[in-house]
């Protein structure tokens, strides 16, 4: 973990992603897609697929603006049969008094993991008429937790009486302008209490690289635990509709054409091999910490992927580290009554 | 191309306007504190609407910190984000709301790198927006000190600088 090596007591929320990140283990997180339905069932078949294969999954807040079973429910239903959550809350649709309540709510229901995120505006939805509320951006917005979570208060100093143990995560796009801006950027989500960040899908490799040089050469690394953005496209015209449609999705050229070459019965397969790849590229980028998987409408790849990445088995809930792997002469002193 | 965008072009002329402005008004307050500042701000919030809208197509929120964001107005982003740029910039710097405009950030970035003086106030964790202030006139809630106001919680950490001194990115294209 680039943090400062503490004593398991002082452990942020003592997450399961958190314990896996401060034992230096390369992290796997992955993306539920939230049903349109009120089923349970349809949640847990979804998280039973995935949880063999990731180390937490992301509950997404009404992604792309458009209406799904909302994350604080799908994460109800995740912490009540044991999984591990991110929670994902986005300022698009609740204001600062709804946002502070459901992080508590969430907090309650056994979430130790939070995304806090601007949101893709209403435009990007289907229901492009609604009102967009954005009363915070995410920096506000990881603040605002944070504040909670180490004062023991609202943003309105009231007192809270039992604090929500969060580990705080926020998003980063490096494959957008402004480009030299961007690492700053992501210093002052750090600085307004970021503790993981999740990357907006990578493929431009070469953008990456820069990016995170110059976090590291600035020592943002030290500070963050960056885990990359990954998913497999379906086919070229998937990837076409993605980089266009999506806002802040960056797909190179050389993969769209290279999904274009292939024969329409292994398209898929092949959007699949770039994702593996990818994976074994960023994996040997220095300061990233793990990958986000995000394949949406094609759950059953996940699995495949994390598996042919050379990602399995996940590891069981370490144990604290002995010493900090970032920095191996700073040995952490158990207590002798270890 | 409007006088708007025309003066937008040149942040450092801006910023130098700005600044002295500054410094009248501060030197005012005596002045305007014995006028009454609620007098005052009947009389210059129409003038300072119109000016500040035909210059940064300002939406009045009350607590400007236009100099801390390159001389480019936050809330004329769609998301009013007062902490940007959001990830979903276009890959031609366009907005991801209004694709016929440019990013209200890319634009505050570049602008912010042609401003010596409160250049490097990018880098400030900008706090929530006080919704109450809209309307009100910003010179006045400047003198007042209720732009500053942040939410209780938030006292003392609102105006914090991230980097050490490493501003490496700014200024670059005025050393050439």
């Amino acid at each position: 973990m680039p943090q400062e090596i503490v004593p398991e007591e002082q452990y942020i929320a003592g997450s399961r992603l958190e314990r896996i990140l401060r034992a230096g283990r390369f992290a796997v997180t992955a993306e539920l897609n939230p049903p349109d339905s009120a089923d349970p069932q349809e949640v847990y078949d979804a998280a039973l697929v995935l949880s063999r294969v990731c180390d937490a999954i992301n509950a997404t807040d009404a992604s792309g603006a458009n209406c799904h079973m909302s994350s604080v429910a799908i994460c109800a239903l995740l912490t009540r049969a044991g999984y591990e959550p991110v929670m994902q809350v986005s300022c698009r649709d609740r204001n600062r008094i709804a946002v502070q309540g459901d992080v508590l709510g969430g907090a309650a229901m056994g979430v130790k993991n939070l995304l806090c995120l601007t949101g893709d505006d209403v435009s990007a939805g289907d229901q492009p008429e609604s009102k967009r509320v954005f009363d915070l951006d995410s920096i506000h917005l990881l603040r605002t937790v944070k504040i909670m979570r180490d004062q023991g208060q609202y943003l309105s100093g009231r007192k809270i009486n039992h604090p929500p143990r969060l580990f705080l995560g926020a998003a980063i796009n490096p494959f957008v302008q402004p480009y030299e801006w961007r690492p700053l950027r992501l210093a002052k989500k750090i600085e307004a209490g970021a503790n993981f960040i999740q990357t907006q899908y990578c493929f431009d490799l070469s953008r990456f690289r820069t990016f995170m040089k110059r976090v590291r050469d600035l020592g943002i690394d030290q500070k963050v635990c960056i885990l990359v953005g990954v998913g497999p496209l379906r086919s070229d015209r998937a990837a076409e509709f993605m980089r266009t449609k999506i806002p802040g999705v960056v797909i190179p050229d050389e993969i769209v054409d290279r999904l274009r070459k292939a024969p329409k019965e292994k398209k898929q397969e092949v959007g699949k091999q770039i994702c593996v790849e990818v994976i074994q590229q960023v994996r040997e980028i220095k300061g990233v910490a793990g990958i986000h998987v995000m394949a949406y409408r094609q759950e059953e790849l996940v699995a495949e992927i994390i598996e042919e990445a050379g990602l399995l088995p996940r590891p069981r809930q370490p144990k604290a580290p002995d010493e900090d792997p970032f920095r191996p002469d700073r040995k952490w002193k158990r207590k002798s009554s270890d | 191309m409007s006088l708007g965008s025309w003066l937008r072009d040149r942040p450092h002329f801006l910023e130098i306007v700005y600044k002295a402005a500054e410094n009248f008004v501060t030197r005012l307050d005596p002045l305007i504190s014995w006028i009454g500042y609620d007098r005052v701000e009947r009389l210059i919030t129409p003038p300072e609407e119109i000016a500040k809208e035909i210059v940064f197509d300002c939406r009045m929120c009350g607590q400007c910190i236009l100099h801390s964001t390159g001389m480019t107005c936050p809330m004329t982003c769609p998301k009013h984000i007062r902490n940007g740029p959001c990830g979903g910039v276009r890959g031609n710097g366009h907005c991801e709301v209004k694709p016929e405009m440019r990013c209200v950030w890319v634009e505050a970035y570049e602008r912010s790198l042609h401003m010596p003086i409160y250049g490097t106030e990018m880098t400030q964790l900008q706090p929530p927006v006080n919704k109450s202030l809209r309307g009100r006139a910003a010179w006045i809630t400047m003198l007042t000190g209720e732009d500053k106001e942040v939410p209780a919680g938030w006292e003392g950490i609102s105006e914090l600088t991230i980097l050490d001194a490493d501003h490496t990115c700014w200024f670059s294209s005025q050393e050439e």
